[in-house]
């Protein structure tokens, strides 16, 4: 019994362990392009899709030219040039590996000349005349597009500011409220209110997230805006969102350690003639200090991965906040507006983030648990 | 025995039925969904549509996870032909600039304004290219609200930029996302998805973004008269969208493949949307034909919906192709 019981608990204490070194070797995998590409100066670069023209790369341009000096053929013979096309694409790959970016990056709009300058002759068909104007301004388009050859920078500065930022705010906001909280309920409230309010605020907890994000959207955004001027979606906003959010934890949490402090304790400092205050400050507080620092850690954790209620209230600009009421973005915004739309280097930038994103959180948490919960010798 | 008889005979039709499954676009999601219900009551053929997003709409189809794709960004002939996919259009949209002055109620933008306020050059609502074709304009800042994610809309929009703008094509182009300007100067806020913009628009005053045109109406938002490429002033509305959507050009040459944003004349913000195929499974996509068949054959679900059909001749051009690739 006892062995099949140390067992059991190694074995879930491993699975844990396990679990969270597979979830970062996955986000490492998928990160490397993009670590490859972009390196560290992603830390420190602020710049996020921006496409920036680049001195020609030696293995795209040649297969680039190809298929433009092969597509201007095709444009010439009429009705038969869709097969002729055929056969091109059936022998080149290279054309193929060009023109296919679309699925596997869909970075660029490329739109490349063939495909249009075979749909212009049909309209020409179609609507016989004014179309003279369309064919020069796709035309213009094409050239500008695959003449020039552009990269696609992206930085995760701001995120990373963005990040950091809210849960600074956010916890600012949440430490002083869910300790009056709990200070209310655990030494000073009677049992009949303290029990209701006790509910009501697990109730908070139970809330999800999303409709965080909608009733801070629809209501409470505006609302601040209204108090504190700037736009309905800011970092204020979404600082008080998420604080809203992890108050309900933050205070049952340390209500339930406040409350383990022992009667003995408070009635032998009520005895010696200590004030209510007193007693909190010098007595439950130093008791139940694990706890509620342990509270803070999980609600941090929270704050640092909150994702839906922020995405509607961030405002999800890609700047770097001057005012409080400025909208910015924050990590986990980015992954969630993004990760449905991206693929190729852009999806590899989002597991980059991602991979930040856990380091940040790993870093705080473990930097709280030491400096705070550290045996005083 | 009556009741034994209706059972069999209800069994022998849902058997009979038949499920399909697709993904993609959410930009033609309440027609699609809409057209599902009515085409589900009268064949009792089950068809599913999530609305994902473009960019998993493709991936999707081309990992065959799913019977058809929808996409608002069209795919390259080369590219389908790579993934071995069909396409055809279904139908079109209007993309409105959606605005909250006020005290103004009937903006009208010339395409100089929409430049300078997408670029960020015109920082104030009185600025002399607004007020041009605008009186009691107020002395505001100018808030320019887009899509905080990646999405087809925004896809759309920029190319209708690109069109336009020279100074846009060099500068940004034609993407899903875009770092837009006038983020860079405080002036810009966005919103997750349509409705997030939306929101965005109805709860900041002297704003101005871009929304599908269903989603502004169904909010309320005041829309822009817009400068269309032949310089008159068109309305957002849907006989303007049908307008710019019969200079579109389809051609079944080319698989459907055509961006169809500024035409000559019409409403110049219009896209189309699309859906891809596999090309080896005839049987199924034999069965998405037969749905899409009956969504052709009813427009006025798109009508009532503030969509606009596709004109009858892109109609059949799109059946002939889908009869000469044996999938009708």
């Amino acid at each position: 019994m006892e062995s099949l019981f140390k067992r059991l608990s190694w074995i879930s204490a491993t699975t844990i362990l396990l679990i969270l070194t597979s979830i970062f070797v996955v986000l490492f995998l998928y990160a490397k392009p993009a670590i490859a590409e972009y390196g560290l100066k992603f830390l420190v670069d602020s710049r996020w899709g921006v496409e920036v023209s680049q001195p020609t790369k030696p293995q795209v341009s040649p297969s680039t030219k190809s298929s433009a000096t092969k597509a201007t053929p095709t444009t010439t013979p009429k009705d038969d040039n869709i097969a002729v096309n055929d056969e091109d694409i059936a022998v080149s790959d290279e054309d193929i590996a060009v023109n296919d970016e679309d699925i596997a990056t869909d970075e660029n709009v490329a739109v490349n000349d063939e495909d249009i300058a075979v749909s212009d002759e049909d309209i020409a068909s179609q609507v016989p005349s004014s179309a003279d104007e369309a064919i020069t301004a796709d035309d213009d388009i094409d050239i500008d597009e695959t003449s020039k050859h552009t990269k696609v920078i992206y930085g995760g500065l701001v995120p990373i500011v963005g990040t950091i930022l809210t849960t600074i705010l956010a916890m600012f906001f949440a430490v002083p409220i869910a300790m009056g909280i709990a200070i209310f309920l655990s030494e000073i409230a009677p049992q009949s209110i303290a029990k209701p309010v006790g509910i009501a605020i697990e109730l908070l907890a139970a809330i999800p997230s999303i409709i965080y994000g909608m009733w801070g959207l629809f209501y409470f955004g505006p609302l601040v805006a209204s108090v504190f001027g700037g736009s309905s979606v800011s970092l204020l906003v979404a600082s008080l969102v998420l604080a809203i959010m992890i108050i309900p934890f933050m205070a049952s949490l340390t209500r339930d350690s406040m409350n383990t402090t022992p009667n003995v304790l408070k009635e032998s400092a009520y005895a010696m003639g200590a004030t209510k205050f007193e007693v909190i400050k010098d007595v439950v507080f130093p008791y139940a200090k694990k706890g509620i620092i342990g509270s803070m850690i999980l609600a941090l954790g929270r704050a640092l991965g909150e994702t839906m209620a922020v995405a509607f209230v961030i405002g999800g600009v890609f700047t770097f906040p001057k005012s409080l009421t400025d909208p910015t973005v924050s990590i986990p915004v980015v992954l969630a507006n993004s990760f449905a739309e991206s693929n190729g280097i852009s999806l590899n930038v989002l597991f980059y983030l991602a991979l930040i994103l856990f380091i940040i959180s790993f870093a705080v948490i473990s930097f709280a648990k030491f400096y705070f919960l550290r045996d005083k010798k | 025995m009556k009741k034994i008889l209706s059972m069999t005979l209800a069994l022998s039709v849902s058997a009979l039925a038949w499920t399909i499954n697709g993904t993609g676009a959410s930009f033609p999601y309440p027609v699609y969904k809409e057209t599902i219900k009515q085409f589900y009551s009268k064949t009792q053929n089950r068809v599913n549509y999530s609305p994902t997003g473009s960019g998993t709409g493709i991936k999707e189809v081309a990992k065959r996870h799913v019977d058809f794709g929808g996409s608002d960004k069209p795919l390259k002939p080369t590219t389908l032909k790579k993934a071995k996919l069909y396409m055809f259009p279904t139908i079109v949209g209007g993309i409105a600039m959606a605005y909250n002055i006020p005290s103004v109620s009937n903006l009208k933008l010339s395409q100089a304004a929409i430049e300078g306020i997408v670029l960020g050059k015109i920082k104030y609502w009185d600025n002399p290219l607004i007020a041009q074709t605008n009186a009691h304009l107020p002395h505001k800042k100018i808030i320019f609200v887009h899509r905080s994610d990646k999405s087809g809309t925004t896809f759309n929009f920029t190319y209708y930029l690109s069109k336009m703008s020279k100074t846009w094509r060099h500068k940004y182009g034609a993407r899903k996302t875009i770092s837009w300007p006038t983020d860079a100067q405080g002036r810009g806020i966005a919103g997750k998805g349509n409705f997030g913009v939306s929101a965005a628009i109805k709860t900041n005053p002297y704003s101005i973004g871009y929304v599908d045109y269903a989603d502004a109406l169904k909010n309320h938002l005041k829309m822009a008269v817009v400068q269309a490429a032949d310089g008159t002033y068109s309305a957002p509305t849907p006989q303007n969208f049908a307008k710019g959507a019969a200079y579109a050009g389809f051609s079944a040459k080319n698989n459907f493949y055509r961006i169809i944003a500024y035409p000559q004349k019409g409403y110049p913000i219009i896209a189309a949307t699309f859906v891809l195929l596999p090309a080896e499974k005839v049987q199924t996509d034999k069965k998405v034909t037969q749905f899409f068949d009956y969504l052709y054959n009813h427009d006025e679900i798109a009508s009532k919906l503030g969509y606009v059909p596709l004109p009858t001749n892109v109609k059949t051009q799109v059946r002939e192709y889908w009869a000469k690739k044996g999938i009708k």
